[in-house]
């Protein structure tokens, strides 16, 4: 009884011996304020910011290669936080928010085909551009809605994806995984979009969806000397560094394509903590 | 899959190829139960009304079951591709014809829900299901699972009497020491028709032969598993036999008795949890009849065919990466280590 | 010699028999701009000037380029953005007939291919626009061009044909024997070869004895019958099954000296050289149970779909799917004003119910796909790869070699769109290249 006690307290001993030995010669240096970035940081290891996860994007911080700003998901009193911890200034940052440019579900816009293969945007994509008339509008496969690590997209019953202004954080994953390239990073103070895509002319973006912009320049011309949507390639493209203002601008869109999006976040308590 | 809305459209937006050979997984549960059906046939005439009865309740409960499980889960229903059906045949063949209702629904629920459904169902199971349901009997409920009737036969439906399986007698002569010239066993003829005690779709080797070949004719099981199981079951144990002929039985036994025929050609060359390449099969067959080996010599069971199936069941995903076939006009493997990967 | 894998598919050659119908002179043809594998050249024509036949519209940007002819004589009435069968919108030169068909100034014959130097041959086919057209389309004076540390000693000419439902190389080895045995001949003159093989799908006995029958003796052309089996047209397998050699995995046919060619890319070589008419028109099999009277038809390129399919009678009520090209490879349309390009073989149209529609069901690993894979890959897990999107893995499984034969897809029984998977699969794993590379320097 007595030997076996002896040998398993002895084991015991020396391997404690050995963890606290080992603890102390390979320690590695932390700096303390890491820890504490990361405390802040929303954990969500979105990617972002460009780094492998919040862990790396704090020890980046430290290090002083990223700045607190670089964190497209802090508010910006989280912000002025790091910023105190860091002993930087951090300036006021304008709250983005990712935006679908395409309305065109499935009630509105023309398909040539139904489409049958891989539930995937990418996918479908490739084969004849996935089916819809509007080679510009959204396929409605959802890719983008399985990339953001928020819940902020949803796909609405008109099989077109729409995201969730409160619960974005424009971190833009969503942005790079549609292969149509429709969604935008938005100022989520803006209130006027164009929500097309489409720079074909207004004779084959009205045949190809009913809520296509024609280019028809109605918009652009209500601003005479202070432009704030310009008309670029048959389509009309809201200026986001000088966003119109005065609502009634969209009465003049044919076919509904510039209209009115509130996007800022309107109850913070709805949002997932 | 297809997209839905408005049907004034005509075309269909898909990917080549735009034509198929038309087999799909129910046509192939199809002719599997449709093999199966001589050995069931057996096992009825030798055991009863009542090996009838634990294969309409084995069906049943799978399927009811798989109804369930979709239900719940809110997945669309797999009852029409008869995987849940197959599983119930091979259940029921895989449990004593005595056994009692409770003990089957029990093997039913852990087969579809432990076994498959809690995976993500059908092709993603990584364990046969059945064999699942059938270990998990076996340790849970021994008593009941040994439980072997003695064939009586359709016309006198009497049960109760019971007796040991060939395997099982030897294992218990071998423990008691006894030499086995000292036990009774059956002679061959016996054993290939299936007149011996048994779970009652195991017993006649004929039977599942004849179904063996014809998913081999119709091209949905290869030959590499079966005659890698076999084979080497009847490589280990004819060596043993030669070595110690008092101690171990022969190779012609160990093949016809026992679920080595139904496992070899039903059980583990289930698609799902079997490998992909011909390769790997044929690893996949030789490793189940090694352990199959090891265990009915070596083991405590008198049994190991379904232990030896499940243990391979683990290894198929890396069965399946270290036996990828040579790509056509690549010269070595190292040309292609080199790509960047990860 | 027989390859491993593949498949036997329905053949449904329902045109094999019918003698090539040339179709009436249209008011209108788009010649889109890319029709080939490689840059797409220059536009030189402007709005409204008047073209004569095979007058070039483009001149070639580059080498691994060639240009596009006007098709009839008439007037460059737009060019625009068009419909283009690989999907969306390209550029095109939109031509409306004068209805006087004349050729234009410059087209003259350039005499016996037999007195004219291998470098001039490759010229006047780079000049006629030839590419590949047993669908691929690649610039075939790019392919009888091997660099200098690849030798050639041999020339095959695919004429396997077999995708099933279309018989255009058929009829054309049928019809034009003749025309076919000099083009090869000058092909060889062109590559610096003493040998050519023809290899043929056994189900088209009759094209092989044409063919033999038409050798002229100064030739070194044999013909051989092969299995029918798909993928026999496969460039590394017609190799194969010709001479046991194996094109190295990832390397093309030149690296085990040899150049493939299709029979009908020979008979427009020898239409180029002996007549110096550029490619402005080919056989089209137009078939299916979908479409009225199927036909092989001599289309000119830039004919809208529409068209050709009202030739032969029209669609009927319940068409679900028309294709360029067979039914393994062929790429389905979606608007039928995109024209016929140089590399179409066939317009197949099916109905609606023998169409096989893809699922989502899981796989279930079944190993038909690892069977039938005739480049030994295992398409069951490489689809699974990239269904949960694990690009990075793709390479270790070799992606890149996937010839999207799609015979993996005919015996799936769970109908996985595996084709698809690896088209995108392609993509993604070349993207991952792309940034490790970036990440390197």
């Amino acid at each position: 009884m007595l030997t076996p006690t002896a040998v398993l307290a002895g084991i015991g001993l020396v391997s404690g011996l050995g963890l606290a030995v080992a603890a102390k010669v390979f320690a590695v240096e932390i700096d303390p304020r890491q820890e504490e970035i990361n405390d802040q940081l929303p954990g969500a290891n979105c990617g972002g910011c460009g780094y492998a996860g919040c862990a790396d994007f704090s020890a980046a911080l430290v290090e002083g290669k990223a700045d607190p700003g670089d964190c497209p998901v802090c508010d910006d009193a989280t912000l002025r936080l790091l910023g105190e911890i860091m002993g930087v200034e951090v300036g006021e940052s304008v709250r983005h928010v990712a935006l679908i440019m395409c309305q065109g579900g499935l009630s509105v816009a023309h398909r040539e085909g139904r489409y049958n293969g891989h539930a995937s945007c990418a996918s479908a994509d490739l084969i004849a551009g996935g089916g819809k008339l509007c080679s510009y509008g959204c396929l409605g496969l959802a890719d983008c809605q399985a990339v953001c690590a928020f819940g902020a997209i949803e796909m609405i019953e008109d099989c077109i994806a729409r995201v969730i202004p409160s619960r974005c954080t424009a971190c833009g994953k969503c942005v790079a995984a549609c292969p149509k390239h429709l969604i935008r990073l938005v100022p989520a103070n803006t209130q006027i979009h164009v929500l097309c895509s489409n720079t074909e002319k207004g004779a084959a973006a009205r045949k190809a969806c009913n809520v296509s912009c024609l280019g028809c320049k109605k918009c652009e011309k209500t601003f005479e000397d202070d432009p704030r949507i310009i008309i670029h390639d048959h389509l009309a493209k809201v200026d986001y560094l000088k966003p119109p203002t005065d609502q009634a601008v969209v009465e003049v869109c044919p076919t509904g394509a510039l209209t009115v999006r509130l996007l800022d976040r309107e109850d913070r308590a709805r949002q997932p903590s | 899959m297809t997209s839905p809305g408005p049907g004034d459209f005509k075309f269909i937006i898909s990917v080549s190829p735009h034509v198929h050979s038309g087999q799909d997984v129910r046509s192939v549960m199809r002719d599997v139960i449709l093999a199966l059906v001589p050995g069931v046939l057996a096992g009825i005439w030798f055991f009863g009304f009542d090996a009838f009865r634990v294969l309409v309740l084995a069906v049943l409960g799978c399927v009811a079951f798989e109804i369930g499980m979709n239900r719940l889960l809110g997945r669309a229903s797999t009852i029409r591709d008869l995987s849940a059906a197959l599983t119930g045949v091979l259940l029921a063949m895989n449990l004593p014809s005595g056994s009692p209702w409770w003990l089957i629904i029990v093997g039913s629920g852990v087969a579809i829900i432990l076994g498959k459904a809690i995976y993500g169902g059908l092709g993603y199971n990584p364990f046969n299901p059945a064999l699942v349901a059938r270990v998990f009997l076996l340790i849970s409920f021994p008593v009941q699972m040994t439980h072997w009737v003695v064939p009586a036969g359709i016309t006198t439906g009497l049960d109760g009497i019971t007796g040991a399986t060939p395997l099982g007698a030897a294992k218990e002569a071998a423990g008691l020491g006894k030499s086995l010239s000292e036990t009774i066993l059956p002679d061959t003829l016996q054993l290939l028709l299936g007149n011996v005690g048994g779970s009652f779709g195991e017993v006649s080797a004929l039977a599942l032969l004849l179904g063996g070949a014809f998913l081999l004719y119709r091209g949905i099981i290869r030959w590499q598993i079966p005659v890698g199981f076999i084979g080497s079951v009847v490589v280990i144990t004819g060596i043993a036999h030669l070595l110690q002929p008092d101690r171990y039985l022969g190779p012609v036994v160990h093949v016809l008795a026992g679920g080595l025929i139904l496992g070899a050609f039903f059980m583990a060359t289930d698609m799902v949890t079997s490998p992909v390449t011909r390769t790997g099969m044929l690893v996949f067959g030789i490793g189940c009849g090694v352990l199959t080996s090891v265990i009915r010599l070596w083991g405590g069971y008198p049994e190991g065919v379904s232990f030896a199936i499940l243990l391979m069941n683990a290894l198929t995903p890396l069965i399946d990466r270290y036996t990828r076939p040579r790509v056509f006009g690549q010269v070595s493997r190292k040309l292609f280590e080199e790509a960047p990967s990860s | 010699m027989k390859f491993k894998g593949g498949i036997h598919p329905d053949y449904h050659k329902l045109t094999a028999d019918h003698a090539t119908v040339v179709m009436p002179l249209l008011k209108r043809y788009v010649i889109p701009v890319s029709q080939h594998i490689g840059t797409p050249g220059e536009i030189i024509v402007e709005r409204g000037q008047e073209v004569g036949r095979g007058q070039p519209l483009t001149s070639p940007a580059g080498f691994v380029s060639v240009s596009v002819h006007a098709p009839t004589s008439g007037k460059v009435k737009k060019i625009a953005d068009f419909p283009h069968p690989l999907g969306k919108a390209q550029p095109a030169v939109e031509i409306t007939s004068d209805g006087e068909d004349a050729w234009f100034e410059d087209i003259a014959g350039h005499g016996d291919w037999r007195d004219l130097t291998p470098a001039r041959l490759k010229n006047i086919i780079r000049d006629a626009g030839l590419v590949g057209l047993g669908g691929a389309s690649f610039p075939t004076h790019v392919k009888l061009s091997p660099p200098k540390e690849k030798p050639v000693d041999l020339l095959i000419l695919n004429g396997a044909e077999c995708e099933p439902y279309l018989t255009s190389d058929h009829r054309v080895m049928l019809e034009h024997p003749a025309e076919v045995m000099e083009g090869i001949g000058l092909l060889m003159r062109a590559l610096g070869v003493r040998k050519a093989l023809v290899g043929i799908e056994n189900n088209k006995v009759d094209a092989g004895e044409a063919l033999k029958r038409a050798r002229p003796v100064d030739l070194d052309i044999k013909v051989h019958l092969l299995e029918t089996k798909y993928p026999q047209g496969s460039e590394k397998h017609l190799i194969y099954a010709l001479t046991k050699r194996q094109v190295p995995a990832g390397g093309l046919p030149m690296d085990s000296g040899v150049v493939v060619q299709n029979v009908g890319t020979a008979l427009s070589c020898h239409d180029a050289v002996k007549l110096g008419r550029p490619l402005t028109e080919r056989v089209v099999t137009v078939t299916g149970s979908a479409v009225r009277e199927p036909a092989n038809v001599m289309v000119r390129v830039g004919t809208p779909v529409a068209e050709v399919i009202d030739f032969c009678g029209g669609l009927t009520g319940d068409v679900g799917k028309v294709i360029f090209g067979g039914p393994m490879m062929g790429i389905v349309q979606s608007n039928l004003a995109a024209p016929v390009l140089k590399g179409t073989s066939g317009i197949l149209c099916l109905v609606e119910s023998e169409i096989s529609q893809f699922q989502g069901a899981p796989c279930i690993r079944c190993g038909n796909c690892v069977d039938a894979c005739p480049m030994f890959l295992v398409p069951s897990i490489m689809g699974l790869l990239v269904e949960r999107n694990r690009f990075a893995d793709l390479g270790e499984y070799h992606i890149t070699d996937c010839i999207e034969c799609g015979s993996c897809a005919y015996v799936c029984l769970s109908r996985r769109p595996l084709v698809q998977f690896f088209k995108r699969g392609k993509l993604e794993w070349h993207e991952h290249v792309k940034q490790l590379e970036g990440s390197v320097s």
